[in-house]
């Protein structure tokens, strides 16, 4: 299903905290095609400063009372020029939204068990892919990292969907004090023998790499959505490529866009 | 009188288009990745992405950083080498009625004239795109595109190997960007396309470092558009041989002043990262001008820049 591009108005920009926002966009029709862990390119409308649109994992897909698909949002960051003007965005501004895009999560069904790692704004493909979980009564776990408790968003969200909660914060303010993959670790030495866990990431890059290895470690198999800077979301530019590796083959440098973001974390190379 | 519609169909030497305008190189993939989102046959034409002999694995990332009105990009010509695109792409290209440009790379003369090779003799290719200009690697290209004799060497050699047409893609990292358009034509370029990016930087100041890993990139986008239609119109001024233009082209107004600069076609490039939909935009915009203007063909517009100054006081 080819892409579509829609000028969606903005809805609603919850600030969950200085830095962070929920934006939410009417889009209907990129709603109802996302699947968990494809991506949306977006960028304020009319606008050509910023110039180029930037990457965000669709993070809700939004229904009205009857269940019917209204849009989509995303976790914003605001780190750089691009995601302060989506932070300032108010209701009725207009964003370009196309979407959506790119290789979504495959989801597991019991007996395996999905784990779900994430680090910070990392968190934003999880909602929906917890959702897909649920629907398939997947035992799913969300190991759950952010400097500090008021950056640990949208517990009340998972929970309600019965995800388990293992969290971690750098100030130790809640959860275990440090990396998330401390508490992964431990999970996953506790497995027994032919249990059977899909890890999920998505973070900070030294994470991903961290939990791929992990993962690799103990037998299980994982799968990493990356984070690249992006040009175009569909493999025209070649900007946002990783390196991977298929068996024996030597690294090749594919176009997350389109072979990803999510990638067999067995195959992704770290640098 | 019935409602005419426009002629928008451009001739570049014995090539003709059924618009004047064509997917830039490295900014539309091999042109399959954009096979869902515009029909294209619908285009003038589609370039390739750089292609030398053998594939090439590109510059680490980071490889784009946006600048104002503008990205920095080197990529370092990442791609799969003319075998497997003639093998792999061209026939679904031909099978999708698009009209493929070939952008042909080299590191030596003989390699230009190896890959052109290649593709005289592989079906659907409707012109070659000769890259004397990517600034982003070290080897090969650009020391032809820098220097009058390396153009004119480069271009006869490719001449005499190909019947296809050859269009060279000039560099505007040089003082007089015409000169070469003079060199390419009397090597025997059917055209010239200009302009390839300018040479340009970008530091993080918290960091004190580049912003992307090659250091040194190319700027295109808007930001560069005033300095390529100058170029365009010095090239127009000087050889009777097409000039394709580009550079910073975003919608139907920025393709008609290339075109009133003396550009026969144009290529727009990183405003398709932008807007993966703006051909038909665009196309709609060209007719609505010559609707507007009661012209009947887009190539009466070709060089037709009135140079009278404008009056004083206007906007
Ligand atoms: C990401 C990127 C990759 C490019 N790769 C090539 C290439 O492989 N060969 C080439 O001749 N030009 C390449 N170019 C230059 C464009 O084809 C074009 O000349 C330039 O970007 C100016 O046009 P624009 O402002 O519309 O982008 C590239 C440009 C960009 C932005």
């Amino acid at each position: 299903m080819p892409p579509i591009d829609i000028d969606a108005t903005v809805i609603a920009n919850a600030r969950l905290s200085s830095e962070y926002s929920v934006l939410s966009l009417a889009a209907p029709e990129v709603g109802v095609r996302t699947q968990p862990g494809q991506f949306v390119m977006v960028k304020p409308a009319g606008v050509s400063d910023p110039l180029l649109r930037r990457p965000f994992s669709v993070f809700e897909i939004l229904r009205d009372n009857k269940g019917a698909v209204i849009g989509v949002s995303i976790l914003n960051k605001r780190a750089g020029r691009s995601t302060r003007r989506l932070y300032d965005l108010a209701v009725g501004d207009v964003v370009s939204c196309l979407g959506p895009l790119g290789q979504p999560f495959k989801p597991v069904a019991s007996p395996a068990k999905a784990w779900l790692v994430a680090g910070g704004v990392g968190l934003a493909p999880f909602a929906t892919l917890a959702e897909t979980l649920a629907l398939h009564k997947t035992d799913t776990t969300l190991f759950y990292g952010a400097r500090t408790g008021e950056e640990l968003f949208y517990l009340d969200f998972f929970e309600a969907l019965g995800v388990s909660l293992v969290l971690a914060t750098e100030n130790g303010a809640r959860g275990t004090k440090g990396r998330v993959t401390a508490p992964l670790e431990a999970s996953l030495q506790a497995l027994g023998a032919g249990d059977r866990a899909m890890v999920y990431a998505c973070g900070p890059e030294p994470m991903l790499k961290a939990v791929a290895e992990l993962a690799a470690r103990y037998q299980q198999p994982s799968q990493v959505s990356v984070e690249r800077v992006m040009g175009c979301g569909l493999g025209g530019c070649y900007s946002c490529v990783v390196p991977v590796k298929h068996g024996d083959e030597h690294a090749n440098l594919v176009r997350s866009c389109i072979s990803g973001p999510v990638f067999d974390g067995a195959e992704l190379v770290w640098e | 009188m019935g409602v005419m519609t426009p002629d928008l169909s451009v001739a570049i030497g014995s090539l003709t288009l059924p618009n004047p305008l064509i997917a830039a190189s490295g900014c539309f993939g091999y042109g399959l990745e954009y096979d869902q989102v515009v029909d294209l046959s619908l285009l003038g034409g589609v370039v390739s992405k750089g292609l030398f002999m053998k594939e090439r694995q590109g510059h680490p990332p980071p490889r784009i950083v946006e600048t104002p009105a503008g990205m920095i990009n080197a990529i370092g010509l990442q791609g799969i080498g003319v075998h497997r695109f003639v093998k792999e792409k061209l026939p679904l290209l031909r099978e999708r009625g698009a009209r493929t440009f070939v952008n042909v790379c080299g590191t030596t003369l003989d390699e230009y004239v190896e890959v052109c090779k290649v593709l005289s003799q592989a079906e659907g290719v409707a012109a070659i795109e000769l890259n004397i200009s990517c600034p982003n690697i070290k080897e090969g290209g650009i020391q032809f595109g820098c220097s009058l004799h390396g153009t004119f060497d480069v271009v006869s050699a490719v001449r005499k190997a190909t019947t296809l047409p050859v269009i060279p893609k000039l560099t505007p990292n040089v003082t007089d960007v015409a000169s070469f358009a003079k060199a390419a034509e009397d090597a025997g370029a059917d055209a010239v396309s200009l302009v390839n990016t300018f040479l340009a930087m970008a530091i993080d100041v918290e960091t004190r470092r580049p912003r992307i890993s090659n250091v040194l990139g190319g700027l295109s986008g808007p930001a560069i558009r005033p300095i390529a239609v100058r170029m365009v119109w010095e090239c127009y001024q000087l050889v009777k041989i097409p000039v394709i233009g580009m550079g910073g082209i975003t919608d139907a107004r920025d393709v008609l002043e290339f075109m009133l600069a003396g550009a026969t076609a144009v290529q727009i490039g990183t405003q398709n990262f932008v807007d993966p939909f703006i051909w038909t935009k665009v196309l709609d915009g060209l007719s609505e001008y010559m609707t507007r203007h009661r012209l009947a063909s887009v190539s009466d517009l070709i060089g037709a820049f009135d140079p009278t100054p404008p009056k004083a006081g206007h906007a």
